[in-house]
């Protein structure tokens, strides 16, 4: 009634996650990120909507329209090749729309199923210790001590060509780094007193450590995640470019660069470059969210 | 007093001469030697002693939460019939938080911080009864409701870090009755909270012990919560019970000198100005401790007798006493007079 009266007092009922996502919103710079992350993504979901062919239709090709330079019109006069066309005559907008399909297809799923192994196999050694722990943690030493095009180029030459051996080859080289900060974090929440009270209310060890302490070890792995599938598609594209990844019939932007790289030293530099950008632009927008995100939910960074 | 006045019903918890000790990198750490303690229903016992004097180490040992490098090396926890000691780890664990209860000292570490209360709540109450979620929820929201907490629906939606320390221990208190345990065991639970939050929380807790016939086991370093709230009082000092009794007894004629030395320490308004008395020397290193009695070094009244370990002596029923000097009181006379 008067001006006295206390305003009803509201609790706020927000959890860590959403305070991080409050403080996410705040770096203009990661938002940038985000959207161009998004738009990537939907472009790569969407790309027979949105592409004027399908660039590994054959019978859509002409190889009259080869090495048009971008803003070229077609042959027919149909349509305008914005970035130009390959040595095939491929639409390279398109090419690229549809490369990005299987560059993120083998970044995002090679480190979600790192990601869930790695993981697990990082809590399983933090809970039960002893040689099972230094099996898995010797392993994870031996997998980090070589460099990772290295370790790649051994597995692939073994493997064979194609998406699945890529994805189980960059699986093959994620899941370590998983497995050691999960293990680490573990470890430490495992210390901590609402532990000791889980186990006084009789609840059992296996739900503490996937009900309990799997929780409170995300935001490190979630960081982890976001830097590994930026390093995933890179990797991924290196590979394609020395042509032990993904063949030509799944081309990805790793493997268009490669198709363009013996055209850049004539005058034909936009059937590499154009790849390169979008590859670019990818790995920058997953680099700038995934550092946000390290500084959102870092718990040393917290307020 | 004669022997048939003693207590015959069964007792809830029955400890005898146990022995917990952890295995160090520095040797055998006796934290906890030969206790012996006998609580009936309903029955609310101090557990008092200085830091390191072994009554933590005592309480988790009754739960089963005593990990390596410690271990219980002896004795026999007795808990409704059975030895606790000798159950297999999925038996101890159906009787964790359902008929012992455990509350711990600090309220902000208990509760897991990322989940909300109702989460953590519901786990607790279906880790032992076979309820649906919302009859869980249901269940908890009713405890907490007896918790004295208002508007028990909003909080069960919160986190902990948006609750006040008070209300924290207060869903801790909760859960630890949510089964309505037989036993509960208190880890120092008001010691992190101010005082007029303390003397709510106890004046809940002795009265819903009270209601449902649940025995207590209440550890602390604070003898006037244990003056207001107890029934039986044991007071430890280097891992050891010196002195145990009725509280009226033990407080108002403390037999053993440090008994006499805790209670001499408080400060009270009668002796302002004056300087507080303060037991002399520090408590012994538990990885090398002397022979006979353990606070023989900071005795007024040691002799060459206590080079040798006292007895524990039962100088009435349910009174026992550790030390061969006891305090002597005239007929009538009682302590601080």
């Amino acid at each position: 009634m008067t001006a006295l009266q206390n305003p009803p007092r509201v609790l706020r009922v927000e959890s860590l996650w959403q305070r991080g996502a409050l403080d996410f919103i705040r770096s203009p710079l990661a938002m940038v990120g985000l959207l161009i992350l998004l738009s990537i993504t939907l472009a790569a979901l969407f790309a027979p909507w949105i592409t004027p062919q399908n660039p590994y239709d054959l019978m859509q090709l002409d190889v009259l329209d080869a090495r048009l330079a971008p803003g070229a019109h077609s042959a027919e006069g149909a349509y305008t090749y914005w970035l130009g066309t390959d040595g095939q005559g491929r639409d390279l907008y398109s090419a690229i729309v549809y490369g990005l399909r299987i560059s993120l297809l083998v970044g995002v799923g090679s480190a979600l199923i790192a990601a869930v192994i790695g993981t697990l196999l990082g809590l399983i050694s933090a809970y039960a210790g002893g040689w099972v722990d230094a099996l898995v943690m010797r392993l994870v030493d031996l997998l980090l001590s070589f460099p990772g095009i290295l370790m790649a180029l051994m597995i692939l030459a073994w493997l064979g060509k194609g998406v699945g051996n890529v994805m189980l080859t960059l699986v093959l080289l994620e899941w370590a780094y998983y497995a050691r900060t999960a293990r680490g974090q573990a470890l430490v929440e495992s210390r901590r007193e609402y532990v000791e009270a889980a186990r006084g209310q009789g609840i059992s060890r296996w739900r503490i450590l996937v009900g309990h302490i799997l929780p409170n070890c995300l935001p490190p792995l979630i960081v982890i995640g976001a830097l590994q599938i930026a390093r995933a598609i890179t990797l991924e594209a290196t590979l394609s470019f020395l042509g032990l990844g993904v063949p030509i019939t799944e081309p990805s932007l790793g493997l268009l660069i490669a198709n363009g790289f013996q055209f850049m030293l004539g005058d034909e530099y936009w059937i590499s470059v154009f790849p390169g950008l979008a590859l670019l632009l990818t790995i920058v927008a997953i680099n700038l969210v995934g550092d946000r995100l390290r500084d959102v939910l870092n718990p040393r960074l917290q307020r | 007093m004669n022997a048939f006045q003693q207590d015959v019903r069964p007792a809830t918890l029955e400890v005898r001469n146990l022995s917990t000790s952890f295995h160090t990198r520095d040797g055998v750490l006796p934290a906890v030697r030969e206790v012996s303690l006998r609580l009936q229903p309903g029955q609310i016992l101090g557990l008092v002693g200085e830091s390191g004097s072994g009554k933590s180490v005592t309480g988790f040992s009754i739960l089963g939460l005593v990990d390596a490098p410690g271990r219980i090396s002896g004795g026999e926890i007795i808990f409704q019939g059975r030895d606790l000691t000798r159950l297999s780890a999925k038996e101890l664990r159906h009787l964790q938080g359902n008929r012992i209860a455990m509350i711990f000292q600090d309220p902000m570490m208990t509760l897991n911080p990322v989940l909300r209360i109702d989460a953590q709540m519901i786990e607790a109450v279906r880790a032992h009864s076979p309820m649906s979620r919302r009859e869980a929820r249901q269940h908890a929201c009713d405890t907490l409701a007896s918790m004295g907490i208002a508007s028990p629906e909003e909080r069960l939606r919160a986190y902990p870090h948006q609750l006040s320390g008070g209300m924290r221990q207060r869903v801790a208190i909760a859960i630890a009755l949510l089964h309505r345990p037989d036993l509960i065991i208190a880890d120092e639970p008001t010691t992190a909270l101010d005082v007029t939050i303390q003397a709510q929380i106890l004046g809940e807790v002795q009265k819903l012990v009270r209601e449902q016939g649940t025995s207590l086991i209440w550890i602390t370093h604070d003898l006037s919560v244990v003056a207001g709230l107890a029934d039986q009082v044991a007071v430890m000092y280097a891992g050891r019970i010196v002195e145990q009794g009725s509280v009226d007894a033990v407080l108002d004629r403390p037999l053993h000198p440090y008994t006499q030395g805790l209670i001499d320490s408080l400060p009270s308004r009668n002796q302002r100005g004056q300087r507080l008395r303060q037991i002399p020397g520090m408590a012994p290193n538990l990885l090398s401790m002397p022979a006979g009695c353990a606070f023989a070094q900071r005795c007024s009244r040691a002799s060459s007798a206590c080079s040798e370990l006292p007895p524990a002596v039962e100088i009435e029923p349910g009174r026992s006493l550790r030390c061969f000097h006891p305090a002597v009181y005239e007929a009538g006379a009682a302590h601080g007079q």
